[in-house]
C-alpha cells in the first residue's frame, strides 16, 4: 500500500467488513464488496437499509466503526498503525477525496457561485491554473448539455440542470471513481431522463461508478453489478439479470415486487 | 393595503393625525426651538471636529469588531475545548457588562496596571506605560470594540450555523482545503444573513460612541454637551443639531446596508 499522500490510481473499490452504528442503531453489519475498476455498480434496497451510509464511507464522509475501504491502491481515510487503524490527517483525506467524485441527492451546488464557478472551484483549489480550469469546466458543462448556462446561478436552473452541473463539478478533477447518492430522487419525473442520460454516457468511460438508486430499469440497463442491501447487509449481488430478473432471496423478490 | 372599514379605525387614525399635526405645528410656533441658531451650529468647527471623532471611532470599531467577531465565532464553533470555552467566557463577560462600565474601567486602567506588556514568565519583558497606549481615540476604539466583538461574534456564529449542512458536505467531498471551505463556500453564504444584522449593529455602535463623552473623548455628543454647558440658553438648538447628524449618519448606514444586501443576494431565487 502506497503512502497516503500519493494520488489514488485506478478506481477499483474494495470494502471489507464495513460496520457502523449510529448510537445504538446498527446501520452497516459487516459488508464485503468488490467493485472492479471502470465498472458500474448499482446499489438498491429499501430506505433505511444503509445503502447511502455505505456509499458515504467510500469517500470517508462517514467513518467506519470496523472494517475498511480501499480505492485503487489506497486505504481510505485511515492508515495502519500497529494492529489498528488510525484516522489520516485531514489534508490527506481531502486529497483522497479529490480523486473521488460525489453526487448528492440534493445537488448541494454552491448557490453563490455560477454554474461555471461551481465546476471551477475544486480544480482551482487544487492549484490548477484558472484559465485551464475554466476551459475544462466549459467542456464539462458542454458534455452535460449545459454549455450555454455557465453564467447562470443555481437558483436559475431546474433541478435536472442543477444535478447535471453537480455531475460536471464531480468530474472536474478527473476522478477515478464517482459515487452517486440517489441522483434522481429529488427530481420531478420529467427531468429524470436528462440526468440518467449523462450518467449513462459516463458508464464505460473508464471511470468507476457506484450508484445508489431507486431507478430499477436504469440499473438493469447500465450496471455490471447490482447489489441489494437490507438491514445493513448484502442480501444478494450479481449481474442485473441475476438480481433483478431472477432474484433468489425472498427479501429481494419482495422489494422488487414493491418498487417495480 | 386594506381599506379602513371599521369606524374605530377611522377614529384612531384621525386622532393620530391630529396629534401629529399639533406637534408638527409646535415645531414652528414654539420659539424655544430656536431654529435660527441651528444652521450656524450644524457646520461649526467644534461640531465638525466632534463629528470626525464619532466617525473615526465608529468606523474603526466596526471593522475591528467584524474581524474580531469572526475570530471569536470560529473559536466558539471549533472543536478545540480551550478555544471554545475562552470564547464563550469572553462573550459572556462583554455581553453582560454595560459599555459605560467597560469604558470607565479602561479609562482607569492606568491605575490598575501602570504598564502593560507581554513577555516570557520570569524572562524578558516588553512593556509600555498604559496611559501612553490607551489615550483618546485608541481608548474609544478598544472600549467599543471589546463590547462590540461579543455581539458581532454571536451574529457571525448564527450566520455560520444557518448555512445548510449539505454545503459543508459538498465542500468536503470536493476535497477543498479546510481554509478554502470556510473562506470560499461557508463564509460568503453566511455573510448573506450576517451583513444585514451586523450593519444594524453598527447603528447601535454609532449611538454607543456617544458614551465616550464620559471618558473625556469629545465626540459629536460630547461637543454638543460641552457647548451646551458653555451656552446654556442654546441647549435646545444644540440637541437638534446632534439629532440631525445622528439621523443623517444612520440613514447613510441604512443606504450602505441596502447595497450590501443586494450584493449578497446574488444567486438567491428572485
Amino acid at each position: 500500500m502506497s503512502t497516503a499522500l500519493a494520488t489514488i490510481t485506478g478506481g477499483a473499490v474494495s470494502i471489507r467488513h464495513a460496520t457502523k452504528s449510529f448510537g445504538s442503531k446498527a446501520v452497516l453489519n459487516g459488508i464485503d464488496l468488490d467493485v472492479p475498476a471502470g465498472s458500474v455498480t448499482a446499489i438498491i434496497g429499501p430506505s433505511g437499509s444503509g445503502k447511502s451510509t455505505l456509499l458515504r464511507t467510500i469517500n470517508h464522509l462517514e467513518r467506519l466503526d470496523e472494517g475498511y475501504v480501499t480505492v485503487g491502491d489506497q486505504l481510505i481515510g485511515v492508515k495502519v498503525h500497529g494492529e489498528r487503524f488510525t484516522e489520516l490527517p485531514e489534508r490527506a483525506i481531502l486529497r483522497q477525496r479529490s480523486r473521488i467524485g460525489f453526487v448528492f441527492q440534493g445537488f448541494h451546488l454552491f448557490p453563490h457561485l455560477t454554474a461555471l464557478e461551481n465546476v471551477v472551484e475544486a480544480p482551482v483549489a487544487h492549484r490548477r491554473p484558472l484559465a485551464e480550469a475554466r476551459e475544462v469546466a466549459q467542456r464539462l458543462l458542454e458534455r452535460v448539455g449545459l454549455g450555454d448556462r455557465g453564467d447562470a446561478y443555481p437558483a436559475e436552473l431546474s433541478g435536472g440542470q442543477k444535478q447535471r452541473v453537480a455531475i460536471a463539478r464531480a468530474l472536474a478533477l478527473d476522478p477515478a471513481l464517482i459515487l452517486f447518492d440517489e441522483p434522481t430522487s429529488a427530481l420531478d419525473p420529467e427531468l429524470v431522463s436528462d440526468v440518467l442520460e449523462v450518467i449513462r454516457a459516463l458508464a464505460g468511460s473508464g471511470t468507476t461508478l457506484v450508484i445508489v438508486t431507486h431507478e430499477i430499469s436504469f440499473a438493469r440497463e447500465i450496471a455490471d453489478q447490482v447489489v441489494f442491501i437490507d438491514d445493513g447487509r448484502i442480501i444478494e449481488q450479481g449481474s442485473p439479470a441475476q438480481v433483478l430478473d431472477h432474484p433468489s432471496h425472498p427479501r429481494t423478490q419482495d422489494f422488487l415486487r414493491r418498487v417495480l | 393595503m386594506r381599506s379602513l372599514r371599521h369606524p374605530l379605525q377611522w377614529i384612531l387614525t384621525a386622532l393620530v393625525v391630529v396629534v401629529a399635526l399639533n406637534f408638527g405645528q409646535t415645531l414652528f410656533t414654539n420659539p424655544a426651538w430656536e431654529w435660527a441658531k441651528v444652521p450656524e451650529y450644524v457646520v461649526s468647527p467644534a461640531v465638525l471636529t466632534g463629528l470626525k471623532v464619532t466617525l473615526i471611532v465608529t468606523l474603526i470599531s466596526a471593522v475591528v469588531s467584524f474581524a474580531g467577531g469572526i475570530v471569536v465565532a470560529v473559536a466558539r464553533l471549533s472543536r478545540n475545548p480551550v478555544l471554545k470555552s475562552l470564547s464563550w467566557l469572553y462573550v459572556w463577560v462583554f455581553r453582560s457588562v454595560p459599555l459605560i462600565l467597560v469604558l470607565i474601567f479602561l479609562y482607569n486602567l492606568g491605575s490598575l496596571y501602570p504598564t502593560i506588556g507581554i513577555g516570557v514568565p520570569f524572562g524578558p519583558q516588553l512593556s509600555v506605560p498604559t496611559v501612553a497606549v490607551l489615550s483618546d481615540i485608541t481608548l474609544g476604539v478598544v472600549g467599543l470594540s471589546l463590547a462590540e466583538i461579543a455581539f458581532a461574534s454571536e451574529i457571525v456564529r448564527a450566520g455560520l450555523l444557518s448555512v445548510d449542512h449539505g454545503q459543508h458536505e459538498a465542500a468536503k467531498a470536493l476535497g477543498l482545503p479546510r481554509w478554502r471551505q470556510f473562506s470560499r463556500i461557508i463564509l460568503p453564504q453566511a455573510l448573506r444573513s450576517i451583513v444585514p444584522a451586523y450593519v444594524n449593529q453598527i447603528v447601535g455602535l454609532l449611538k454607543g460612541s456617544s458614551l465616550l463623552f464620559y471618558v473625556s473623548l469629545l465626540d459629536l455628543f460630547g461637543v454638543v454637551q460641552n457647548l451646551g454647558s458653555t451656552y446654556p440658553t442654546d441647549i435646545i438648538p444644540l440637541l437638534v443639531v446632534a439629532t440631525m447628524w445622528y439621523l443623517l449618519l444612520t440613514s447613510v448606514i441604512s443606504l450602505v446596508q441596502y447595497f450590501i444586501e443586494r450584493h449578497y443576494s446574488k444567486g438567491v431565487a428572485r
